[in-house]
C-alpha cells in the first residue's frame, strides 16, 4: 500500500513531530518546535497527495477541503481569547474525535482504497482495529463537546449524576464489547452503527459526573483520547505515521492527566467516577464559622503593606482568569519592582481550568517566565515572603489539607502561604472552593480579606500606591 | 520493502487465475468434471498465492509490526513528555492536538481513492475539513502562546 519512498517520508514527519514535543522543554527551543511540528505536518501531507489518485478533481476537492478548514482554523485561533483556550482545545479535542471515525466510516464503505478487502469481506483484523477508532472517535467527540459545554457554561458544570450510573455505565461498556465482535465476526453494517451510537452515548456519560474543579483531567484525559483515536485509524490503514504520532500524543495526555491528578491527590479513577467538584457532602454553610472574625481590609491597606515588604509572591488562581485581572495585576507587580520589592509568582499544577494556563496568561500580561515558578520550586520561599499575594486562588492554598484527615482535600499538595509575614486574600465573597470546604486561613491573625472583583482590587492597588 | 518478492507473488497469483478460467472454458466445452477439479485447484492456488502477498514483506504479520511501533512510541512519549516544562503544559496540549489531526492522511486517502465509493468520499471530504481546522487552529493558537513567553527585559527598557 505505502510504497518505499512515501514510508520514508512519513518517517521523517515522525521524528519532526517527536522533535516538536522536545523543543517544548524550554520556552527559548519551544518555537523552533512548533516550526518542526508544521514542517512535520506539511510533509506527511504532500506525501499523502502524491499517493490518492493523481485526478484533478480529486485534487480540487481536496484542496478545497484544507482551505475551508485552514481558513475557519486560522480565525479561531487568532480571535479567541487565552482565557478561553480550555474551551478552544476542548472543542479541537472532539473535532479530532469526530474526523476520527470519518474515517473510519470511510475505510468501512471503502476499503479497496486502504488495500484493505472488499465491502462486506474485509478481514477480522481489519475490522477489529476499524472498530476501535471509531469507539474511541466517537467517545472523544462526544466526550469533548460536553466538557467544551461545562467549561463555556454552556452546560452546569455541576457533576450531573443520576441513580444506576455506574451499572448503566458498565452495561454499555459489555454492549460495545458485543458490537465490536460482532463487526469482527460478520462484517455487519447494523453492528458498525450500533458501535459509533453507543460510543457517543458513552462519551457523553463519562465525562456528565465530573465537576468543574475537575476540568483539568478532563482535559487532559481527552487529549490522551484523541491519540489514542489517531492511533487505531493508523493500525486500520497499517500506516506507521498515524501509529507513532497517536501514541506521543496518548502518551502526552496521559501523562498530564497524571499530573494533574497528584496535583489534587485524587487517583484517576476517582476523578472518572465523578461527583466531585460540585455540591460536596460537607454543606458548608452548616460548618459554624459565622462567629469567626475575619480581618477585612482595603486596597490602600494592601498597597501600605506591600509598599513596605521587600518579597511578595503572587499566588494567581482560575478566579484571576474570570475576572481578566492579570494585566492589573502586572501592572501592579510592575510598580512593586520599580520600588526595589521582590515579586515572584507561585503556580500550583492545578491552578485553571487546563495544565499550564496561568502559565499563558501571565504570559499574556507580559510577565517575564522566569518569574514564574511552581509549587515545588518556590514552597519553601513562602517564609522569606512577607506577602502572599493570593488573587483567586482558594483550595490550593488551605492549610486543612496538610492538617485534617477528614477534609476532601486532605493530602493535595498546597501552597504553604500561610508562612508569609501577611496573607493577602482577594475573593469576591466568603464562599468555599470548588471542594467545597472552609478555609481556615481566612481567619487566622496574619490574613487580610480584600472582597472584590479581582481587577478592580488591583486597579485600587495600583492608585493606593501611586 | 520486499517489493520485488510483492510483484512476484502477485503475478503467480494473476497466472494462476488465468490458468484455472482457461482450464474452466476448456472443462465446460469438453463436459469434463476431471478438468473442472483441475481449475478449481488452479484458482484455490492462486487465492493462497494472493493472501501470501499481503504478509511477504520481511514476513512480520503487520499487526506485530503495528504493536512494535505503538509501543516504543510510547516509551519515547514518556520520556519526550516529562521533559517538558510545566509552564508550557497548555502550548503542548496546543502542539499535540495539531499533530494529533495527522489523520488528516487517512482523509485525504478517503477522498481521493483509486477506484471512488461516493459516501466514503463525502466523509473523507469532511474529515479534510475538520483535520484542517485542527492543524492551523492547533499550530497557530501554540505560536500565539509560545510568542507571549519571554525572558525577563534587562531594568529600564520596559517604560
Amino acid at each position: 500500500m505505502i510504497g518505499f519512498y512515501s514510508s520514508f517520508l512519513y518517517l521523517i514527519s515522525a521524528v519532526l513531530f517527536v522533535l516538536s514535543l522536545n523543543g517544548l522543554s524550554h520556552p527559548e527551543s519551544s518555537r523552533r518546535g512548533n516550526l518542526f511540528g508544521m514542517v512535520g505536518m506539511g510533509i506527511a501531507v504532500f506525501t499523502t497527495l502524491a499517493i490518492v489518485s493523481p485526478n484533478p478533481i480529486t485534487y480540487l476537492v481536496i484542496f478545497l477541503g484544507i482551505a475551508i478548514g485552514g481558513i475557519i482554523g486560522a480565525y479561531i485561533a487568532r480571535s479567541i481569547d487565552m482565557t478561553a483556550l480550555p474551551q478552544l482545545v476542548a472543542a479541537f479535542h472532539s473535532l479530532v474525535g469526530l474526523a476520527a471515525t470519518l474515517v473510519a466510516t470511510a475505510a468501512f464503505y471503502n476499503p479497496s482504497a486502504y488495500g484493505i478487502g472488499e465491502i462486506g469481506n474485509i478481514s477480522g483484523g481489519s475490522l477489529f482495529e476499524m472498530g476501535l477508532g471509531l469507539a474511541i472517535g466517537a467517545v472523544t467527540f462526544t466526550g469533548s463537546i460536553v466538557a467544551f459545554g461545562k467549561l463555556q457554561g454552556l452546560v452546569s458544570g455541576q457533576p450531573v449524576t443520576f441513580p444506576l450510573q455506574h451499572p448503566f455505565n458498565a452495561f454499555l461498556g459489555i454492549l460495545l464489547l458485543v458490537l465490536i465482535i460482532a463487526l469482527v465476526t460478520t462484517n455487519s453494517t447494523t453492528a458498525f452503527w450500533g458501535i459509533f451510537i453507543v460510543s457517543l452515548t458513552i462519551g457523553v456519560l463519562i465525562i456528565i459526573p465530573i465537576g468543574g474543579a475537575d476540568m483539568p483531567v478532563v482535559v487532559s484525559m481527552l487529549n490522551s483520547y484523541s491519540g489514542w483515536a489517531a492511533c487505531g485509524i493508523g493500525f486500520t490503514l497499517g500506516n506507521p505515521l498515524l501509529i507513532i504520532t497517536g501514541s506521543l500524543v496518548g502518551a502526552s495526555g496521559a501523562i498530564l492527566s497524571y499530573i494533574m491528578c497528584k496535583g489534587m491527590n485524587r487517583s484517576f479513577f476517582n476523578v472518572i467516577l465523578g461527583g466531585f467538584g460540585g455540591e460536596s457532602d460537607i454543606d458548608p454553610t452548616q460548618k459554624d464559622s459565622s462567629d469567626k472574625m475575619v480581618k477585612r481590609g482595603s486596597a490602600d491597606d494592601a498597597g501600605f503593606i506591600m509598599d513596605n515588604a521587600s518579597t511578595v509572591i503572587i499566588v494567581p488562581g482560575y478566579g484571576m482568569a474570570v475576572a481578566q485581572a492579570q494585566h492589573a495585576l502586572r501592572e501592579m507587580s510592575d510598580i512593586l519592582k520599580s520600588r526595589g520589592i521582590t515579586v515572584k509568582y507561585a503556580i500550583h499544577p492545578v491552578a485553571g481550568r487546563m495544565p499550564g494556563h496561568m502559565n499563558v496568561l501571565l504570559a499574556e500580561a507580559n510577565v517575564p517566565y522566569d518569574e514564574v515558578f511552581e509549587l515545588e520550586e518556590i514552597n519553601r520561599d513562602f517564609s522569606q515572603a512577607d506577602v502572599a499575594f493570593v488573587i483567586g486562588a482558594n483550595d490550593v492554598t488551605n492549610p486543612a489539607a496538610k492538617t485534617d484527615p477528614q477534609s476532601p482535600i486532605y493530602g493535595m499538595p498546597i501552597l504553604d502561604v500561610e508562612n508569609a509575614g501577611t496573607v493577602l486574600f482577594i475573593k469576591r465573597s466568603m464562599a468555599s472552593g470548588y471542594a467545597g470546604v472552609d478555609n481556615e486561613l481566612f481567619f487566622r491573625d496574619n490574613t487580610m480579606m480584600l472582597f472584590g472583583d479581582a481587577k478592580k482590587v488591583c486597579e485600587e492597588v495600583i492608585q493606593a500606591l501611586d | 520493502m520486499g517489493s520485488n518478492s510483492q510483484n512476484l507473488s502477485t503475478s503467480l497469483a494473476e497466472q494462476a487465475n488465468s490458468i484455472g478460467s482457461r482450464l474452466n472454458e476448456l472443462a465446460s466445452k469438453l463436459e469434463s468434471s476431471k478438468l473442472e477439479e483441475l481449475a478449481s485447484e488452479a484458482s484455490t492456488l492462486g487465492a493462497k498465492i494472493g493472501s501470501i502477498t499481503q504478509f511477504s514483506h520481511g514476513s512480520v504479520d503487520p499487526l506485530i509490526f503495528g504493536i512494535t511501533v505503538l509501543v516504543l512510541s510510547c516509551f519515547i512519549g514518556y520520556f519526550v513528555v516529562w521533559s517538558v516544562t510545566p509552564a508550557l503544559h497548555s502550548p503542548l496540549m496546543g502542539v499535540t492536538n495539531a499533530i494529533s489531526s495527522v489523520i488528516i492522511v487517512g482523509a485525504l486517502i478517503a477522498a481521493g481513492p483509486k477506484d471512488p465509493n461516493f459516501f466514503a468520499s463525502i466523509m473523507g471530504f469532511f474529515a479534510i475539513v475538520l483535520a484542517s481546522i485542527n492543524i492551523f487552529g492547533g499550530f497557530i493558537v501554540t505560536q500565539r502562546m509560545l510568542s507571549m513567553f519571554k525572558r525577563k527585559k534587562p531594568s529600564g527598557e520596559n517604560k
